[in-house]
């Protein structure tokens, strides 16, 4: 089947968030669509999927227009939607949340699912996926749930999928099998719509691939284009993908930890006797697949975990023991792994989130009373050192765009006097522009000789940024390897596999 | 300040629609539930004209007993027709301070069912130290006060100290401590410290004169220096919210522990501060209410002040003038009802009823907003459903 979308204009307000859009994709083609956070490609598939109602413009099925009002509209023309953030109720088994909003019922109202797990199982067999029907959502990893979501849309016949940033909370591994499960449809006949702003997929993945940017379609380039290129038609200017890493004169040893071992409150052990050296002037990047521990040592050097043994040595100081509030005071800035969840409050102001940890000190504090006017004046100067783009510092954080927000907690974090720089999956579901600041925001405070401890899964991030590469496994560091390792070798670490 | 006027009236908005509609709808309720206007029925002129007779009437009482009343007035000067507006605020003075205890512990995250518990400790120890010592009189009644404050904070700061160090859920905590504090009071007035000479049903002494909060407005009014103590009272937790550190440190675990713990703010700290502080309010409200109008303890001394709180804070969205506001409507209210169901046929329930509607409305911001189709109405956080999260 085709879908054509023919000058799709929708705005909200005095914002344009799609203007006179033309799109189209072709039966058995994946059309990649390409654009940075904010860029209104979410608002254009809301609207093809019927969420949204564009303001003029038209859709085209086959060559036919039809009218999507809502999404039960788009199912009935064939059109699938893979959310970015999953649609599933985790306590129901996968049959259970693919046959939800469609169950089939004896007359009486009971339950009848065998039609739907022999549909289910057969079309898991001709796209050679692997899923229990039984298996409760929540027990899945990530990847199977989102397998689970394709299904979904493919059991209602489904013959344009539109996938929605599907890679944004996968591993790399996951993406791997991913983009093979997405060739694989195309092969069989469906169209997909593939959303991203991640290049080295979409280059590996797309037939066609059309950029927007600002509402608009800025134009369309080839696969076989390079990530250069692709970047700067994203972004509109030119991109440095790879930051410049000048040789770097390494210091004396900042961060020692020491068979470390961290556990949950059961008593299992997440971490497992963990041991490395950390020096000024050095990023020391923290690879792995998540959920390796990773977590865990970063929140335990803050001493955000409660079941910690061994030695952590800052500055030859030890620190395991210490409060939150003292270890970030003896030179620690802390980047979390969720900005929404732990780096910021979405209600606070942009101002009071940029004073999180230091609101007792001068020129914020006299005593117990708070200065707003200082914190005003320290947030205006923050959000310019920072580029944070907000109409007013007074604006509640979670009006930020994620860029924006990630800049929020680096401002904060590098504003006290910092020995150490931990940062987990700093630049995760940002957009190019913003991962360049972050990344050289990191790097800078490496040349500046201070120590850099990066937890990251995206093998990109760990290969630009890495003096030296720590591969987590199951608890352990498998290898600390240097930084012109191969990717391969270092897939085979994230594995498992130590050689 | 035109932006300011706009904040006040953005915020304002809800609560008073709701108000509007709780009073439309109850003067169904009036109507419909009245024997006279029902057997007019079936001759729909006069039908309407009585029931609407009738709910006029009964909305008059309600102003005559709780703001103004000229009968009062006639003879005896326009001031002594405001006797009721007098009694409204001796209702409100320890409304204010029960619902500032709740309003302190949403804006902190947590949900403090307990007031009605730590008023009464309040009471109890400032009673103790009204009816049992004697000092000069602004200092006998600074340490009353001061003896029902602190007591009350213990109280309350338990709460916060097994949430901190157990993770023991505040609401359960909280109710069960209401339980313990109303079966405290009815035995400590059966001990032979507590119990009045000579009496066997459970009264206490009355406090000294030197204990009692000074009248404001001469002896044919009751009302006494506890309203400016409660103001005060709301000054101080809008100060501490918005310009202390501690303050910032309680709205910041309120809004996202989880954030505040990684940027090192201590949320077991904060929790035990907050419910000890909240406690404070509640029993310096118990205080107030026993030194300025019972000035003797009895079993029955809390009322509903406590639970009544829980309404007023979330009316006024957990802001201390709102709060404020809020414990005045609900006092008018209270003594208005009184008055309605003496000098009219609706009883003093109708109260109750007009009173749930608010809240019901207020926590259902989308039904006002489809009634009067207000597209942008300003509705903040759903307050009712924090603290059970938190």
């Amino acid at each position: 089947m085709s879908l054509e979308l023919k000058g799709i204009t929708k705005s909200f307000g005095s914002l344009v968030a799609n203007d006179a859009i033309d799109l189209s994709v072709g039966d058995g083609e994946i059309l990649a669509i390409l654009g940075e956070n904010g860029a209104g490609k979410s608002t254009l598939m809301n609207i093809v999927y019927g969420l949204l109602q564009p303001d003029s413009g038209e859709i085209r099925v086959n060559g036919s227009v039809v009218s999507i009002n809502e999404p039960s509209d788009a199912l009935a023309a064939g059109i699938g939607m893979v959310h970015q953030h999953f649609m599933l109720i985790p306590v129901f088994t996968v049959l259970e949340n693919i046959v939800l909003g469609h169950e089939a019922t004896s007359k009486i109202g009971k339950l009848n699912l065998e039609q739907a797990r022999a549909k289910l199982l057969s079309l898991a067999k001709e796209f050679g996926f692997e899923i229990d029907p039984d298996a409760l959502v929540e027990d899945l990893p990530v990847g199977v749930q989102q397998r689970v979501e394709i299904l979904k849309a493919l059991m209602y016949d489904a013959k344009i999928l539109i996938l929605d940033e599907p890679t944004a909370v996968l591993t790399p591994q996951e993406t791997d099998e991913l983009l093979e499960v997405v060739k694989r449809l195309r092969d069989q006949g469906t169209s997909i719509i593939f959303i991203s702003h991640k290049l080295r997929e979409v280059k590996a993945i797309a037939n066609r691939i059309s950029v927007i940017r600002r509402g608009k379609v800025v134009g369309s380039a080839d696969p076989s284009a390079s990530q250069e290129e692709l970047a700067s038609l994203m972004v509109g200017r030119s991109v440095n993908l790879a930051p410049d890493k000048t040789p770097h004169a390494v210091h004396d040893v900042v961060l020692k930890v020491d068979g470390l071992t961290i556990s949950d409150s059961t008593g299992r052990a997440l971490v497992k006797d963990v041991s490395f050296d950390l020096r000024g002037g050095e990023v020391l990047a923290v690879a792995g697949v998540q959920g390796n521990g990773q977590s865990e040592l970063a929140q335990a050097i803050i001493n955000l975990e409660d079941h910690v043994q061994g030695s952590i040595l800052l500055g030859g100081k030890e620190i395991v023991g210490l409060s939150v509030h003292d270890s970030l005071h003896e030179g620690i800035a802390f980047v979390p792994e969720s900005r929404e969840d732990d780096g910021l409050i979405g209600s606070f102001s942009i101002a009071d989130n940029l004073i999180l940890d230091t609101h007792r000190e001068r020129p914020f504090a006299k005593g117990i009373s708070l200065s707003p006017r200082a914190v005003a004046a320290d947030a205006e100067l923050k959000a310019k050192e920072f580029d944070i783009r907000a109409q007013s510092t007074k604006d509640p954080a979670s009006s930020l765009s994620g860029g924006n927000k990630q800049k929020v907690v680096l401002a904060r974090e590098l504003s006290r006097p910092v020995k150490l720089l931990v940062a987990s999956q700093p630049t995760r579901g940002l957009d190019v522009g913003s991962i360049e600041f972050v990344h050289e925001r990191i790097l800078a405070e490496r040349d500046a000789g201070r120590a850099v401890l990066l937890f990251s899964t995206e093998l990109d991030e760990v290969l630009a940024l890495a003096d030296r590469i720590a591969v987590m496994y199951a608890g352990k560091i498998l290898a600390i390897v240097d930084s012109n390792v191969s990717r391969e070798k270092l897939g085979l670490l994230m594995a498992g596999v130590a050689s | 300040m035109k932006k300011f006027l706009d904040r006040i009236l953005g915020s304002a908005l809800l609560p008073a629609l709701s108000f509007l509609l709780a009073f439309i709808i109850s003067g169904f309720v009036i109507a419909f539930s009245d024997s006279k206007v029902l057997k007019l029925v079936s001759s729909p002129g006069k039908f309407i004209t009585t029931a609407l007779s009738t709910v006029g009437n009964a909305y008059l009482a309600l102003f005559q007993g709780s703001i103004y009343d000229p009968n009062l007035a006639h003879g005896h000067g326009f001031l002594q027709g405001l006797y009721p507006l007098s009694e409204t605020i001796v209702t409100a003075t320890p409304l204010i301070l029960t619902g500032l205890a709740v309003a302190l512990a949403f804006q902190a995250g947590l949900f403090n069912i307990g007031a009605q518990g730590q008023f009464i400790f309040g009471a109890i120890a400032a009673s103790y130290v009204g009816f049992h010592y004697s000092f000069t009189p602004v200092l006998h009644v600074t340490l009353a006060i001061l003896a029902g404050v602190i007591s009350a904070a213990i109280w309350g700061g338990i709460v916060g100290l097994l949430k901190a160090r157990t993770g023991a859920h505040e609401v359960i905590v909280t109710i069960m401590m209401n339980y313990i504090a109303g079966f405290f009071i009815l035995w400590i007035l059966k001990t032979t410290k507590f119990l009045r000479h000579g009496r066997i049903d459970p009264i206490a002494p009355e406090v000294a004169p030197s204990a009692q909060l000074p009248h404001l407005a001469g002896a044919n009014f009751r009302l006494h220096a506890g309203i400016l103590i409660a103001l005060l009272a709301a000054y101080f937790v809008w100060w501490l919210l918005n310009r202390t550190t501690i303050g910032f440190q309680f709205r910041a675990v309120g809004a996202n522990a989880s954030a505040a713990k990684t940027a090192g703010i201590s949320v077991g700290y904060a929790t035990i501060a907050t419910m000890a502080l909240c406690g404070a309010l509640a029993g310096l409200g118990g205080a107030v209410h026993v030194l300025g109008s019972e000035y003797a303890l009895t079993a029955d001394i809390a009322g509903n002040f406590g639970f009544d709180a829980i309404t007023v804070a979330l009316l006024g969205r957990a802001k201390p003038l709102g709060t404020v506001l809020a414990a005045l409507l609900f006092g008018a209210l209270r003594t208005g009802g009184r008055t309605m169901q003496s000098n009219t046929t609706t009883p003093l329930d109708i109260v109750l009823v007009i009173q749930a509607l608010i809240v019901l409305f207020i926590a259902a911001p989308t039904l006002v907003r489809y009634i009067f189709r207000i597209k942008n109405l300003k509705t903040q956080e759903a307050m009712a459903s924090k603290g059970w999260n938190g």
